[in-house]
């Protein structure tokens, strides 16, 4: 099959269609099909990216799978994958069925819920597959409508604040990569992003309105994309949209914000920050890492302070992302490799403790931590669950959260003993707050009275928990099974990243020389 | 045989803790021990029969990443072994006595199923702590090492509606996590440096670490010695070594048959197996050698002090394990890392029991922990007295001075002691692991005083149904018993004999060579370079005839043939630097070393019989007349009081002035400054447009990207 990624791809957004167009009426039998609908289309993506996983070469360090169409006004429609993008793609279409599982309960406007679901597993998709740049351009920004309209329509009482707060952040962000990418279109003459990978942007220093530019054009059209993918992370300082949103938002909506939509951010400075200008990325490497460990710090003391389940686990994510950025900022294969594993596992155990959330939350309305305490007592099922990803969560060696965590401290290593130190103290505050909060909530006695009839959890969310304590474990036994997939396309990027720094270097010289 | 070994606690804690629906409680208990039953049979066989050679077993591949090689693996040598017969012995005994300790428990409810549960934890931290001894790379060990800390966790916070168990279980971990972190720095620093982590390539190139400056933090360090202390800050967290111990007294939360086991026995000489497994690294870092024996001396002093005056059973006992362990770490710190394992061998015996048997007492007397509320029991607990006796005997060191019979505890204690003196030339730790054994043998002895002589005290009903223990619980404590009396004379040769026989048992080579005065009729060249290949060519695999033949070469002066320790870092399971001879040194201190211990134990007892037997009345009155030093004790010498201020309210306040502040006023604060600014011009415009709804923003911003993308494919195409 030639175009396994647009079908991949547009199935969700075909079944969105088929449920706008033809699904009538607002009655019960309309939101079972509406469901239905849903899952059987993710699921159905899901069964055809693994012919992706199946197909894919991963020492075959370029793109596969590629598809080149011309498209309006004489854009191109290009896609494909490599080692870096694959697994994202298996990341969303493996979520996605799980999410609207967990949606289940969802009662009001329940077609348009599943429509907004849909549509944004396609643009989530597009963005991974997207090889040219306004094509990834139009994926990552109409991604931010669904989350959106997610937020803002079935959130909680302060949604409106949320989603806009979320809106703002981002789109603001994306304004500036918008000018970056014309200004790139204007010199490499190209969309095409595996041609721009290739292309040596301007690096000369130079002075603008009296500053001094240490990498030239390079160094701010970094920061230009920089703004964008930081606030996606989201980066410290400009994380605190996510946990407003994550509030806010429904139980499926923090999944996927958690599980996929951050993993742009990272994926982003893989596919365009470190590739197209590592001159720029090289220059400010000092102040994306004090950024990164300072992250991991502060969010995880923050997180200590919280007494909204949701803020918290909010909070524990732009730590846990922390890790990611200062791994790929390593530059080298362990940092890249575990920066890459991080986001993956994130997705699992941070979506797997938002539905852990949720489960609580549909029973008592309510995530104020004090609101709850003793719930082993009437809910040990719940109890197993939430120990184990609490576990992965804190990065218990034999979970997937350890090895990414492990290999990304690694990585800094070789490059910054400081950040080193400051970002290892992660482990030491993420135990704490983590069983902090699992203590309040599921340990001790059960007094409250409003909880002493409360049920254990139900046949369907034991079934959407399932795979992802499996995808938990099977990836902390055995992380090659990642590692063996990135691994030829991360090692390809770092040499062609050393690479171009070396030229970068001895072309300053010859100019310094002939001077 | 060691896979089975390795993972059959992993299916016990499987099958326990998922299948107990289908097997029943009973099922799940019987499934649990007698796999346990098992590993430690195989155990002993593979003890008894082990090669010198080191084996390794290639289970599957782990985490890969560039030149990062880890795998699932085991690594079988003498240290190992013994790590896996102390594991799995005292695991086993404990899975059986919790048949009977935990048949019944007040802190659950009537029909709450709760010992499969606790059976599969047991079972699931030995098997953690497998994957601990066997790991033939760091990361595999740090699994482990995690592995039971998260049983650990688990187990402490078994009864779970305590508030002070949850409080405890945390504090473990937490504390834990801060040892951990360094342990984690030092992997990152010998992968940055030997490119590897497994033991066999860094061991190999620890005398080019010795050599190598590193740049870590402000300035550079000596790699091999920061990266001991690094490694040994991992270990004083899982050891409760000084300034990481707070949480092992508070871990006592947890059952009794968790103490004896995990508290006592065996993950919390995690820390001691990690330095003398890292022996060849140790070897080459002086200055961190200097600073373990410093931090074991004074745990040693500290937590022996603070058992002095502390009443509840297990509170005492776990000061003691405290203080023992700090007595192991002097041995491995001074580079006599036989002599470590040897403590910790036999103290896992002794020690173990004492916690089974202060568990027995517990059990017999209704939960009742205050030894204040105890006394007379001699007679009600009979078999458990014996036992509680003979673990005192062992942990005071009782023994015929100058011989080689005697408990366990005295042949390993003294062994210690003697490895101190020489290894520091009497020195700090020597005084204090002298003075820490008069605390020990007076803690020993006044807590067997207050429990078994004298009058009953405390509540009267509780003591007239004091009953002794089901025999489940008295079997493994007589097992122990045979442990505490036999396990010091029996293997004494081989941890503290003469270094040959030492050598072979650990496997390592060995050569003969002059007596110290005697060194320069051997050798000409006194090069280091010619030392080493005298070395090489000497070396023996328990050769007799060839040291024997050197013997002869080098006359007469000595009667009996001296060797030393030899081979290259990595060679066998312990390595001791070709300068390193103390093991020789310390069979050679003066005679009133070797009898201190002896006399610190005698006067240890003799006071505790004067304050508790003769005159009972003199504790209060001391502890009035003293009240400052009393309370300074009492309360642990204000460690917990200390963190609390210097660490944990400022992260908290932190938190809180992070979210509020930090998140709050100046983020959010400049972001919403300038947004609310521009937010509700923008509504007033919608709301003009068309309603204030919110379907109009996601309208405008597709308009509005569409007009960006196509404004940008025009000026691109101006631009072609």
């Amino acid at each position: 099959m030639d175009n396994l990624l647009s079908i991949t791809t547009f199935i969700p957004a075909i079944a969105a269609l088929i449920l706008a167009v033809f699904l009538r009426g607002d009655d019960e039998a309309a939101n079972r099909n509406a469901k239905w609908v849903a899952l059987i289309a993710t699921s159905l993506t899901f069964l055809v990216s693994i012919f992706i996983l199946a197909g894919f070469n991963p020492d075959d360090t370029g793109f596969q799978f590629v598809e080149e169409r011309d498209w309006l006004l004489g854009l191109k429609y290009k896609m494909g994958v490599d080692g870096i993008s694959v697994l994202f793609v298996m990341l969303t279409t493996f979520m996605m069925p799980l999410t609207i599982a967990a949606s289940w309960g969802v009662t009001s406007r329940v077609k348009e819920y599943m429509i907004a679901f849909l549509l944004l597993e396609t643009l989530m998709l597009g963005v991974f597959m997207a090889l040219d740049l306004v094509l990834f351009y139009l994926f990552f920004e109409a991604g931010l409508i669904p989350m959106f309209l997610i937020i803002g329509i079935w959130g909680g009482a302060a949604r409106i604040y949320a989603s806009f707060k979320f809106f703002l952040y981002t789109f603001l962000g994306s304004v500036l990569m918008l000018v970056a990418m014309v200004a790139m279109f204007a010199e490499a003459g190209t969309t095409d992003i595996p041609t721009l990978m290739n292309h040596t942007f301007d690096s000369d220093s130079f002075s603008v309105l009296g500053i001094y530019v240490v990498g030239g054009m390079q160094t701010l059209m970094f920061l230009a994309f920089f703004a964008s993918f930081a606030v996606k992370m989201p980066m410290w300082p400009v994380h605190t949209w996510l946990p407003d949103a994550h509030v806010q938002a429904p139980t499926a909506g923090s999944v996927v914000l958690a599980a996929i939509l951050l993993k742009m951010g990272g994926y982003g400075f893989l596919r365009f920050s470190l590739p197209m200008f590592p001159v720029g990325a090289e220059v400010l490497t000092p102040l994306v890492l004090w950024m990164s460990a300072i992250a991991i710090v502060y969010t995880s003391l923050v997180a200590l302070a919280q007494e909204d389940m949701k803020k918290l686990i909010a909070y524990s994510s732009v730590a846990h992302m922390g890790y990611v950025t200062m791994g790929i900022f390593a530059a080298n294969q362990q940092g890249i490799d575990g920066a890459i594993f991080q986001m993956l596992s994130h997705g699992f155990i941070s979506g797997a403790l938002f539905l852990c959330v949720g489960v609580i939350y549909d029973r008592m309305h309510t995530r104020e931590i004090d609101a709850y305490g003793g719930l082993v007592n009437r809910m040990p099922a719940y109890a197993l669950i939430f120990m184990f990803f609490t576990m992965a969560n804190v990065g218990l060696p034999g979970t997937s959260g350890f090895v990414g965590e492990f290999l990304t401290l690694v990585g800094i290593f070789q490059v910054n003993t400081w950040v080193a130190l400051v970002a290892t103290s992660g482990v030491i505050l993420s135990a704490a707050y983590a069983l902090w909060l699992y203590r309040r909530v599921v340990l001790g006695d059960l007094i409250k009275e409003s909880l002493k009839t409360i049920q254990d959890m139900h046949m369907r969310e034991r079934v959407i928990f399932a795979p992802l304590v499996a995808m938990t474990l099977l990836l902390g036994v055995c992380p090659w099974l990642i590692t063996d997939i990135i691994g030829p396309s991360v090692a390809a990027l770092i040499d062609n990243y050393d690479g171009a720094l070396a030229a970068a270097e001895a072309a300053s010289q010859t100019a310094d020389a002939s001077h | 045989m060691e896979q089975i070994i390795l993972f059959a606690p992993l299916v016990g804690a499987i099958i326990a803790g998922f299948g107990w629906r289908v097997i029943g409680d009973t099922g799940a208990q019987w499934i649990t021990t007698g796999l346990l039953f098992l590993a430690a049979i195989l155990s002993w066989i593979v003890f008894l029969g082990l090669g010198d050679e080191t084996q390794y077993i290639h289970i599957l591949d782990w985490v890969q990443s560039g030149t990062l090689d880890t795998a699932w693996a085991i690594r079988l040598d003498r240290l190992t072994a013994i790590m896996l017969i102390v594991v799995n012995s005292v695991s086993a005994l404990v899975h059986l006595y919790s048949m009977g300790y935990m048949a019944h428990d007040e802190n659950f409810r009537e029909d709450e199923s709760y010992r499969p549960r606790f059976f599969a934890y047991l079972s699931l931290f030995t098997f953690a702590m497998l994957m601990l001894v066997t790991a033939d790379n760091l990361v595999q060990m740090f699994f482990g090492w995690e592995g039971v800390g998260l049983a650990s966790y688990l187990l402490i916070g078994f009864y779970f509606r305590k508030p002070s168990a949850n409080a405890a279980s945390i504090k473990a971990f937490v504390v834990n996590r801060v040892g951990d972190f360094g342990f984690a720095l030092g992997i990152f620093a010998l992968y940055f440096l030997v490119d590897s982590v497994k033991f066999d390539d860094i061991f190999a190139a620890a005398p080019k670490l010795a050599e190598t400056q590193l740049t870590f933090l402000w300035t550079e360090w000596n790699a091999a010695n920061l990266i001991a202390v690094l490694l040994f800050i991992g270990a004083m967290g899982k050891s409760a070594q000084l300034f990481l111990h707070t949480w092992l007294p508070d871990a006592m939360e947890g059952p009794t048959p968790v103490s004896a086991l995990i508290h006592a026995a065996t993950m919390v000489t995690a820390g001691v197996f990690l330095v003398c497994r890292m022996s060849p690294l140790m070897e080459y870092a002086p200055e961190a050698k200097q600073m373990i024996v410093f931090l074991g001396a004074s745990t040693a002093f500290f937590a022996a002090t603070v058992g002095l005056v502390q009443n509840d059973i297990k509170r005492v006992i776990a000061y003691s394990t405290c203080s023992q362990l700090g007595y192991m770490f002097v041995a491995a710190g001074v580079g006599v890392y036989s002599v470590a394992m040897f403590h910790l061998f036999t103290h896992a015996f002794f020690k173990a029991m004492l916690f089974l048997g202060a568990g027995s007492v517990i059990h017999g007397m209704h939960h009742e922990q205050d030894m204040r509320n105890y006394g007379g029991l001699r007679k009600k607990l009979p078999m458990t007295f014996w036992a509680m006796l003979i673990g005192t005997l062992a942990i005071t060191g009782v023994g015929i001075p100058l011989t080689t019979i005697g408990f366990a505890g005295f042949l390993s204690k003294d062994a210690v002691i003697e490895s101190a003196y020489a290894g520091t030339q009497g020195g700090y730790a020597f005084w204090m692991l002298v003075v820490a054994a008069l605390f020990t043998s007076f803690y020993s002895w006044r807590l067997m005083f207050l429990t078994f002589w004298g009058k009953p005290r405390g509540d009267k009903h509780t003591h007239e149904h004091a009953h002794e223990s089901p025999a489940v619980m008295l079997v493994p404590l007589g097992v122990l018993a045979l442990g505490a009396i036999f396990a010091g004379m029996i293997w004494y040769n081989s941890f503290f004999g003469k270094t040959d026989q030492v050598a072979k048992f650990f496997g390592v080579p060995y050569h003969a060579e002059a007596h110290h005065g005697d060194d320069h009729a051997k050798d000409e060249g006194h090069s280091d370079d010619g030392h080493a290949d005298d070395a090489h060519a000497d070396e023996a695999h328990g050769d007799e005839a060839h040291a024997d033949a050197s013997h002869a070469k080098e006359g007469k002066k000595d009667a009996k043939p001296h060797y030393v320790l030899a081979g290259n870092p990595g060679d066998g399971a312990i390595f001791a630097a070709e300068s390193n001879d103390i093991i020789n040194e310390a069979h050679y201190v003066p005679k009133w070393v070797k009898v201190s211990p002896f006399i610190a134990m005698i006067l240890g007892f003799v006071t505790a019989f004067w304050f508790y037997i003769l005159n009972p009345s003199m504790p209060v009155k001391l502890a009035e007349s003293q009240r400052p030093l009393y309370l300074f004790l009492l309360n642990k010498w204000y460690f917990d009081e200390i963190y609390d201020f210097l660490i944990i309210r400022p992260a908290k306040f932190l938190g809180h002035f992070f979210w509020k502040k930090g998140d709050g006023t100046v983020i959010d604060g400049s972001i919403n400054g300038v947004a609310m600014g521009i937010i509700p011009f923008f509504t007033r415009l919608a709301g003009r447009a068309q309603s204030g709804y919110i379907f109009t923003y996601a309208f405008a911003m597709v308009i509005g990207i569409a007009v960006l993308v196509t404004w940008m494919t025009f000026t691109g195409g101006g631009a072609e």
